[in-house]
């Protein structure tokens, strides 16, 4: 899978070496006559620029940022191309200076990310929650505990009784595995000592969310998925969701751009206006009502109007990037 | 650049150090890739026999077909053992999905259809004289057999040792059967997979000169036996 995502980005980017010859928007000449369609947005630029994306793959498996690239290839005259790997490739694309724009959700290694320079302009743009999904039997009884009690008694089960309580953990470095991490100290473990290496019932996977579940499913374990791709595999597997309460399950979606003065290459221009389509009121009703119809519930909430919920600064939600 | 000079030396480090992890997935990977090229000599050397001195309605055809299977691409491999083991297929009450057995069928199967091939080749290769000589002075059956296949071992030993090279070296089968659980079915591949989409080039950097460094005493030991 990794593989030919490699090949295909590496396809791509020759690809577009040939047909662009240019990667900032500097040689491009504003075109002189605008459609009439496009004159009430942005003047599109007569050469189709393309915009990178490296994101967290649960944007992408839910189907959220096809919905969102569309509109945004035709009023800016942009091709997106989205590169879906776990957070901490997408850092690592980053610090390359191989992509235009992240959009990942770890806080704190984002704003690591920041302070070394690699990445600026970070805006928050949605929402949603992690869940606790388990075998519906429950074989460790933590439906609707805190997320912190609930991982605390499945440790305790599963070094009891291997068997019959399981975890299975992303352990891949991404955004997702950061959480469970940071829960496991919540709860009082340290991650390393108490809990990777600690027994049969902990399973670490190095995989995708997807690929996860599945795994979880087959092995009728427990494991932790944003809901967005627990509620698009849901038809898939037969675990269900036991604990989605708490504010640790919180999870913030964010967009930076790769900063063009530590990485020439990268398309600023377009990367900016990437950004700023995600904050506009359109493009954030758009995600407040993405898979409504499809799945009975959003998959994400509009970060707009919700900063303070979600613990950012208002101006990291709503101001346009300059 | 540097990120690159830095993962080299990373790597030269972890395995200076004989680094717990790189050892365990190191060893994962020669037990899995090692059992399924054994077992899959065992069947690939008398199949392969008994098809080049038996004659049969369709013997081309099956040759034939042996051989467009040495393209067999590892994900299907992977996908066709998914589908039976997951716990809904046919085969999931073995529950033997995401281990290490899995991954040893899967390999036995990948590698199979090359080492049939190359055997079939070895076997007919052995000069005509030589097969007559052995039958004019008598030869049982199992002698007959016994006997050219020592005359082409050299070429059976280089199908196995490219059955094994196919083995250990695949990723598609080992990660969709495999699972990638660390621990336990984390093999080089996998694990090199994974480090990369961690940005952890340094082991990824290590484990690919592991991968590596197995080919080249595998390629030596053959080619030094060969010579002799």
């Amino acid at each position: 899978m990794k593989k030919s995502i490699f090949v295909l980005f590496a396809a791509v980017m020759i690809v577009a070496a040939f047909a662009c010859g240019c990667t900032g928007t500097g040689d491009v000449t504003p075109t002189p006559t605008v459609t009439p369609t496009a004159a009430e947005t942005t003047a599109a630029p007569a050469e189709t620029q393309t915009l990178l994306i490296a994101t967290t793959t649960s944007l992408y498996d839910t189907g959220l940022l096809d919905a969102l690239k569309a509109d945004f290839e035709k009023k800016y005259n942009a091709k997106v191309d989205i590169l879906s790997a776990g957070t901490g490739k997408a850092l690592g694309y980053g610090e390359n200076g191989d992509v235009d724009v992240m959009m990942v959700h770890d806080r704190a290694r984002e704003d690591a990310f920041l302070e070394a320079g690699h990445g600026i302009d970070r805006r928050v743009f949605a929402y949603n929650f992690f869940v606790i999904v388990g075998p519906a039997s429950d074989p460790a009884g933590v439906k609707n505990m805190t997320p912190e009690q609930a991982f605390t008694t499945i440790r305790e089960k599963g070094l009891a009784d291997p068997a019959t309580v399981k975890f299975v953990s992303r352990g891949d470095d991404s955004g997702t595995h950061s959480k469970e991490k940071a829960i496991w100290k919540a709860a009082g473990f340290n991650y390393s000592t108490d809990i990777q290496k600690s027994g049969e019932w902990y399973i670490e996977a190095g995989t995708g969310m997807g690929a996860t579940l599945v795994m979880a499913d087959e092995k009728q374990a427990y494991t932790l998925s944003d809901i967005g791709t627990y509620l698009a595999s849901k038809d898939k597997i037969t675990l269900v969701p036991l604990v989605s309460e708490g504010d640790v399950l919180l999870n913030v979606y964010s967009a930076m751009q790769i900063n063009p003065e530590k990485h020439p290459g990268v398309n600023s221009t377009i990367a900016k206006d990437w950004i700023n389509y995600l904050i506009t009121p359109e493009t954030q009703k758009t995600i407040e009502t993405f898979g409504v119809d499809k799945y009975g519930e959003p998959l994400f909430y509009p970060a707009a109007g919700n900063w303070e919920k979600i613990g950012v600064n208002q101006s990291e939600v709503e101001d346009p990037v300059a | 650049m540097g990120f690159i000079i830095d993962g080299i030396l990373e790597a030269v480090h972890l395995i200076v150090t004989l680094d717990p992890d790189v050892i365990e997935i190191t060893a994962l990977s020669l037990v899995v890739s090692l059992t399924a090229t054994v077992a899959a000599t065992l069947i690939a050397v008398p199949f392969g026999a008994s098809v080049t001195f038996n004659e049969f309605p369709g013997k081309k055809v099956l040759i034939q077909l042996i051989q467009t299977l040495y393209s067999l691409p590892t994900v299907i491999v992977g996908l066709l053992l998914f589908l039976l083991l997951t716990r809904h297929g046919p085969l999931g009450f073995l529950g033997i999905l995401f281990t290490p057995q899995a991954m040893i069928l899967a390999q036995t199967i990948l590698v199979l259809p090359i080492m049939t091939g190359l055997t079939i080749t070895a076997l007919s290769g052995v000069d005509a004289t030589i097969r007559d000589t052995i039958l004019s002075l008598g030869a049982t059956r199992l002698q007959f057999l016994k006997h050219v296949v020592r005359e082409a071992r050299f070429a059976i030993l280089g199908a196995v040792a490219l059955g094994f090279g196919r083995a250990i070296s695949e990723v598609g089968a080992a990660i969709l059967i495999g699972g990638n659980i660390y621990g336990r079915t984390r093999v080089l591949t996998t694990a090199i997979t994974l480090n990369t989409s961690q940005w952890n080039i340094g082991t990824s950097i290590a484990l690919g000169i592991i991968l590596l460094g197995i080919a080249l005493i595998v390629n030596t030991v053959v080619t030094i036996y060969q010579q002799r």
